[in-house]
């Protein structure tokens, strides 16, 4: 964590020089790249860790505590082993396909950091167009999970890459349409305006249904459980990493927890006020925030059983789909019509509306079809 | 525009971590729809039934603890009793209630499994799965004490028990009948009402109740039909006339009903157990049988209500010290014979729970 820590304790008290990229400084885009990488690496580290001990802690057991204090070199002597395997190409496999998957869907993963404020101002470009650049990109790995999944030639990994198109394209819809409620309120794309904007409060009490929305179709997105349909151990085994061994593997796992580590970036970003908290540095209160979405992502996990591919659409179709439809129009007119209402009375409304919607939501929709005759 | 798809075939197992053993299902799918099915079982064939003819009567006995590997007093059970059967041995007191306690038990310790490894198969992520691992640890530990083995017992003789328990057990039993219905209540909390297990449970699988007599299925799977049939209390055998138990069963015959059923029987476990804990006679714990042992020329079939089922011992005996012929009735194969029917037109996940539902163990599929 030291480097990490010096660069942004750095770029923190040169945060005055206002990085005016693409001109200005050119050592700011160098040492935002290093950063990045170094913070995406070392938080996949410290969520592979949080997870490993985490479902351990769930589920009544020890989970790995040996390999250093309390087991913390854990991820590193995986990633030697990763590194050391036989790395097997299947004979029949579309080879371009299946080499290049693994970069596919770890690359996105970094770039998404291109426009994440880890301290005010202090990110490698303030694109003004943030939060669009963020769900372009981020969708990018479905593409790398397919090639992955018809490259293996493999039909366990086709099953696993089909679900993952499909549930990604639906997903997209609430999610976006989420986002949306906090760029009605804030009036720009930045997310270095969007954290600025949450000084007095975070925006999980304006926007409570957006956040809930959020955190349901994010975890859709990026495989986690109860949504992970296209890995599901049990079912079809690894899905569309079924083939891949050694570091391709390792990539794929980078990549996995490299996306949940950019979901939860995310959510803290536009819910959870980012890097703003009291006492501690901006990026220490950066690093819980996410750290913590992501102890909730591993808590779900190791709590709820899996839902079917037609309920998973049934859920964004049917239930998050009006929901965050619902949660735009009203947070609109909400901006619309009291601008300058005192906050506490909008979040206690929100709140009830937040309720009676997923109260209501709940009753008219119904998971999925069952039996198909044939 | 008609959009077509064309099926292809899936093979889930012999290696797969659902298929509980080295099943393997030879899956047509439309997508993800199962449109056929076919069964293909063999791969642990080790022709138990043949081996028993070469083996004296006490001898058969360890290879029924591999028949059901993690049910093996029930199987001790189902063997010794055919053999009382056949050769007219008298059981005493003592060991007829120390037989019904580690036969409970056993039963608590296979529907722990077979309900941790179906939630684990709905994708609860191993959480209740060593949960009642953990339970299912201390009733290893109670055999451990008794037999000094954990998985393969080989405790039970004809005319009896191979041995006494030790003074350590009752206590360390006691104190498991004291926390278990507590731990019952715990996996109900974890999951019982979960929006998402219903959803993928509840009407899923549907057995007919009249399928479920037809193919001859027993066991949590017939009971989750609604059909009252428990071996226990319709033609009860051992002592089990002495015990006030009710027999758990389901309505519609779905995924969630034999979850549940096997839950409940846990409970009804529990109260057997006490009871016999409650009135367990001293006494000499084998009645006195030869080392080897010659029935007279007959054969005899005894059956148990073994955790997954009837449980059923066939022997022919020519007078010698072997058995002419053993048959084993296995429920674990003869539950999965609707198989197909039950698993057609539902998707290749549904194929894992529902599968996972029926609870097999494939040493006893295969024997």
């Amino acid at each position: 964590m030291t480097i990490a820590n010096l660069s942004v304790d750095t770029l923190s008290r040169l945060q005055g020089l206002a990085p005016d990229w693409p001109g200005g400084f050119w050592w700011h885009l160098l040492l935002f790249t290093v950063l990045i990488i170094a913070f995406v690496l070392i938080m996949v580290i410290v969520t592979i860790y949080i997870e490993r001990r985490g479902i351990a802690f769930f589920a009544a057991r020890v989970g790995p505590n040996r390999t250093g204090p309390f087991g913390i070199f854990q991820a590193f002597a995986d990633g030697i082993k990763a590194l050391l395997k036989e790395s097997i190409t299947p004979v029949s496999a579309d080879k371009i396909a299946y080499w290049l998957a693994p970069a596919v869907v770890f690359a996105p993963v970094i770039m998404v950091f291109a426009v994440v404020p880890f301290s005010d101002g202090a990110l490698l470009a303030d694109l003004n167009i943030g939060i669009l650049f963020v769900v372009a990109i981020s969708s990018i790995s479905t593409i790398g999970v397919f090639m992955a999944g018809w490259g293996s030639s493999n039909k366990y990994s086709l099953l696993g890459a089909m679900r993952m198109v499909a549930s990604v394209i639906s997903y997209e819809i609430p999610i976006i349409l989420s986002v949306a409620g906090i760029v009605i309120i804030v009036g720009s794309l930045s997310l270095n305006d969007i954290v600025l904007a949450q000084q007095d409060i975070p925006f999980i009490l304006l926007q409570p249904l957006g956040f809930l929305l959020l955190f349901i179709g994010g975890c859709a997105e990026i495989n986690r459980s109860p949504f992970d349909l296209m890995e599901a151990d049990s079912e079809i085994v690894a899905g569309f990493h079924i083939e891949y061994s050694g570091i391709k593997f390792a990539m794929f796992y980078l990549g996995e927890y490299g996306e949940a580590v950019v979901m939860s970036t995310i959510i803290t970003v536009l819910f959870l006020g980012g890097w703003r908290g009291p006492v501690l540095p901006p990026w220490l209160w950066f690093v819980l925030k996410v750290a913590f979405m992501f102890f909730i992502m591993v808590w779900t996990r190791a709590t709820l059983p899996r839902v079917r591919i037609d309920q998973l659409m049934a859920i964004a179709w049917k239930f998050l789909f009006p929901l965050a439809l619902l949660n735009l129009i009203i947070t609109a007119i909400q901006v619309l019509v009291w601008p300058d209402v005192l906050p506490w009375i909008v979040i206690l409304i929100n709140f009830a509306i937040a309720g009676i919607l997923i109260l209501i939501g709940s009753r008219f929709y119904k998971l999925g079809w069952g039996r198909i005759e044939v | 525009m008609q959009l077509r798809t064309e099926p292809f075939v899936l093979n889930i197992g012999p290696v797969h971590p659902s298929t509980h053993g080295v099943f393997r299902m030879r899956v047509t799918l439309d997508g993800e729809v199962v449109i056929d099915l076919e069964p293909v079982f063999g791969y642990l064939h080790r022709g138990v039934e043949k081996l028993a003819e070469e083996r004296t009567y006490t001898g058969v006995v360890p290879l029924t603890d591999r028949l059901d590997y993690v049910a093996s007093m029930s199987n001790n059970l189902g063997y010794v009793l055919a053999v009382e059967k056949l050769a007219g041995i008298t059981v005493p007191e003592r060991a007829e209630y120390l037989r019904i306690i580690m036969t409970e038990l056993q039963r608590i310790a296979n529907h722990l499994i077979a309900v941790g490894s179906f939630l684990n198969d709905c994708g609860a992520y191993f959480t209740p799965f060593l949960y009642m691992f953990r339970e299912r640890e201390r009733i290893v530990d109670l055999f451990d004490m008794v037999c000094g083995q954990r998985l393969l017992y080989n405790y039970m003789r004809p005319g009896g028990v191979s041995q006494d328990i030790p003074d350590e057990f009752m206590p360390a039993l006691r104190k498991f009948l004291e926390q278990m219905p507590l731990f019952v209540e715990e996996y109900d909390r974890l999951l019982k009402e979960n929006e998402i297990l219903l959803a993928r449970t509840k009407g899923v699988g549907i057995l007919p109740a009249e399928m479920a007599i037809n193919i001859s299925a027993s066991g949590p799977v017939l009971r989750a039909s609604g059909v009252d049939w428990d071996l226990r209390k319709a033609d009860p055998y051992s002592i089990y006339d002495r015990f006030s138990f009710d027999i758990p069963t389901g309505t519609n015959g779905d995924c969630y009903d034999r979850y549940r059923v096997r839950i409940e029987e846990m409970k009804q476990s529990l109260r057997i157990i006490n009871q016999a804990v409650e009135q367990l006679p001293a006494g000499p714990i084998r009645s006195d049988v030869p080392h080897l042992i010659h029935p007279p020329v007959g054969e005899a079939y005894a059956r148990v209500e073994a955790p997954k089922g009837e449980l059923g011992f066939y022997l022919v005996s020519d007078n010698s010290i072997a058995p002419y012929r053993c048959h084993i009735r296995a429920p674990s194969l003869l539950n999965l014979t609707a198989l197909r029917e039950m698993m057609i037109g539902w998707k290749i996940q549904d194929l894992i729970v529902i599968f996972g539902s029926i609870d097999i163990t494939m040493g006893e599929v295969d024997r």
